[in-house]
């Protein structure tokens, strides 16, 4: 892991302190609410449906024991709501129908960030103090500003990677952090990173996507490509470059986020993305961006430029920890006589660049919990298991959940009985159960509809291990509106919250995909038809899965299948799942 | 490099009475590049947020000061913060009018908060 110098620590410090003087100026009335607003959102403070919301940053996903043991702290005592506040939540939530409304726990996000969703705004400068003493922060994990980075969960332990990104994604968290220029742009701005050939990090859905390459010499660079998007309007990145030498990457996003900031839409907040500048522009805002590189590398003498010695400092906090391990490549792992051992092995664990290791996903779908959430409690034995069989170290997914990257195959056996009886072991890594969902209308003042009862209610009706085993691998996604922090546009199966005359309604798309090899080139799914009643959506999940199974060729899969026939099918057993004679546009 | 202000923090009746420059003004959509043939007869630029959360202005200030060379004074105002003080001046700007009744002292505690930045300042760069 990245180990943070002095200078990183006292600046995470000096953040902290920086917020309780804006907090305390703000309490007393000094600094307006209106100004408040943007300097609490840089720091990751929402205030939402019933309670304030913090999000933490978590570079690259990346956390370490120690970490997870303060977000366990945070979550056990300070994820506590007023009594009050409390009351009157459960009483609203519970008029939609909410049986369930979780304090005392962190939510993991798509972005590979944490977030809490009960802790009081009074307490927030104590939090920040103490997320500082394990170097975390919630900088610029909101706000129209460049966002955290986030990277593959494998990165620097998979198999099939050209370059280890996590050195690079690291120098742009530090040319990111406060950057003067780019903090109020007219609208967020993430940036994801890859340097595997398996695209785990949804890299053509962010603002920039990066993706490490070699060219035909063997050298380093990086496949740049920007203006990609959710939210009303999704749309895929456009290449920007094929091969960018690595030494420029930060002159030429310094150049597309000038050009972008310069030029933006401001009017309009849902028009205010890169993506919108970039469709409205075409070509211009890439011949834009060449020229504004060319001008930052000839007339200001590139500034960015990573020399080979700041990659290699950075990189060597980067290697690999000391591990105990047999020299000899595991290929097969014994079963122990155990099917549902096997079944974990299949599922839940990955090839290791080390023949030696492997790489673990804790599961974080199961029943009675939503998706991503972890206690207090489940936090600390994640902090223990990392301890015990993955140095130290966890890494949270784009799909919710934590891989253990560092663990030795002679240990599976002993990390699957613990995680067991933690319940993170359930086999159905990828599988229909392992959706994604945001916290949706239950703790979201943006939502349209609630998000959790029904990723709740088809967890629970896909209990059965074999069932799920024989639908396959389906990305189930969830939002609970148009924001798209369930990602329903790259679903296989997207499910939509909308509102109609105050009643929460549920669109279904089909065929999204987030660019991962299995799923195809990053595409939004295809609306099939009108929406559908809270109630009416596990039936219709199970007439388009009913579909899929008599409709698919021999190992065919899901989306395959989707792609084969096209979606007409599937939208006539939907619709044929309809309870309700009220259909709504 | 840090911790102390090399800012000019003005009021608005400061900046009013202050009509001896040569003054350029650029809306925040105006191009920089549209002042390059006149900066030799400009003493100060005065750049615009109408908003503070509308960060155009800073932009403008990189490209007036890095690329155009710009050595005069280059003033904020409009919706001029304290908070957002320290990163108009690590852009270039050398001025700025503050918003009335904010207070002088909180605005200077915000320049030594951070003993240094990741980047560099526009000064350093």
């Amino acid at each position: 892991m990245y180990q943070y110098t002095e200078f990183d620590k006292s600046f995470v410090k000096s953040r902290a302190a920086q917020f309780r003087d804006q907090l305390e100026r703000w309490q007393d009335g000094r600094l307006s609410e209106d100004a408040f607003r943007p300097l609490r959102l840089q720091n990751g403070w929402y205030v939402q449906r019933h309670a304030p919301m913090l999000r933490v940053a978590v570079p690259y996903g990346e956390l370490s024991s120690a970490q997870l043991r303060v977000l366990a702290r945070i979550a056990r005592e300070y994820d506590d709501p007023d009594p009050e506040v409390y009351r009157v939540a459960s009483e609203a939530q519970g008029k939609l129908g909410t049986e369930r409304l979780p304090t005392h726990c962190a939510h993991f996000t798509t972005r590979t960030n944490v977030q809490f969703n009960w802790i009081p705004l009074d307490k927030s400068a104590d939090v920040m103090d103490l997320l500082a003493t394990v170097n975390m922060h919630g900088i610029q994990t909101s706000g129209n500003c460049i966002r955290n980075i986030s990277c593959d969960e494998r990165a620097g332990v998979a198999p099939d990677e050209v370059a280890d990104p996590r050195p690079f994604a690291e120098i742009m968290r530090q040319w990111t952090t406060l950057h003067p220029e780019f903090a109020f742009l007219p609208r967020k701005f993430k940036i994801a990173i890859t340097g595997a050939s398996e695209d785990r990090a949804a890299t053509a859905w962010h603002d920039v996507g990066l993706q490490l390459v070699r060219n035909e010499s063997g050298e380093l660079g990086f496949r740049v490509s920007a203006g990609g998007g959710m939210g009303r309007t999704p749309v895929i990145a456009t290449p920007m470059r094929e091969f960018l030498p690595w030494r420029h990457i930060m002159n030429y996003i310094e150049a597309i986020v000038r050009v972008y900031n310069r030029y933006g839409r401001r009017d309009n907040k849902y028009k205010a993305r890169i993506k919108i500048l970039m469709k409205a522009e075409g070509q211009r805002y890439i011949d834009d961006v060449d020229e504004e590189f060319r001008q930052i590398v000839e007339h200001d003498g590139a500034p960015h430029l990573i020399s080979q010695a700041e990659l290699d400092r950075v990189s060597a906090s980067f290697v690999p920890p000391a591990l105990n391990v047999p020299p000899a490549a595991v290929d097969d792992i014994d079963p122990h006589g155990h099917p549902l051992f096997a079944r974990w092995l299949q599922r839940n664990v990955a090839r290791h660049k080390d023949p030696a290791l492997r790489i673990v996903t804790l599961s974080f779908k199961r029943l009675l919990q939503s998706p991503g959430d972890a206690s207090a409690d489940q936090l600390d034995i994640v902090a223990n298991l990392a301890d015990r069989f993955s140095a130290g170290e966890a890494r949270v997914t784009h799909t919710q959940n934590v891989v253990l990257p560092w663990v030795r195959a002679s240990e599976l056996f002993a990390l699957w009985q613990a995680a067991r009886e933690a319940g993170f072991a359930s086999a159905n890594v990828q599988l229909l159960t392992d959706m994604i969902a945001c916290p949706g209308g239950d703790f979201c003042a943006l939502a349209n509809a609630r998000s959790l009862p029904i990723a709740q209610a088809i967890t629970e009706r896909y209990q059965d291990l074999d069932e799920l085993d024989d639908i396959g691998e389906v990305d189930l996604h969830i939002s609970g509106c148009i924001n798209s922090c369930g990602h329903h546009h790259s679903g296989h199966i997207g499910v939509l919250g909308v509102d109609k005359d105050g009643r929460e309604w549920y669109q279904i798309t089909l065929g999204g995909s987030d660019g991962s090899a299995a799923s195809g080139a990053a595409q939004p799914g295809k609306v099939i038809g009108p929406s559908f009643s809270a109630a009416e959506v596990p039936d219709v999940i199970e007439a388009i899965l009913s579909t899929y199974r008599d409709t698919r060729e021999r190992n065919e899969r899901f989306i395959d299948t989707v792609r084969r026939v096209g979606s007409e099918p599937f939208k006539a057993a939907a619709h044929a799942a309809r309870t309700n004679d009220e259909v709504t546009a | 490099m840090n911790g102390t202000r090399r800012m000019r923090i003005l009021a608005l009746e400061d900046h009013d009475a202050d009509t001896r420059d040569r003054v350029a003004i650029l809306s925040n959509d105006d191009d920089p590049q549209s002042l390059k043939d006149r900066l030799k007869d400009i003493d100060r630029i005065d750049l615009h947020f109408p908003h503070f959360t509308d960060g155009r202005a800073y932009s403008q200030a990189y490209l007036l000061r890095k690329r155009l060379g710009f050595e005069g004074d280059l003033r904020a105002t409009g919706d001029v913060l304290i908070d957002q003080l320290v990163q108009m001046e690590r852009t270039g700007f050398s001025s700025a009018v503050l918003r009335e009744g904010v207070d002088i002292a909180d605005a200077e505690r915000q320049f030594a908060r951070f003993a240094g930045y990741y980047q560099g300042d526009l000064a350093s760069l």
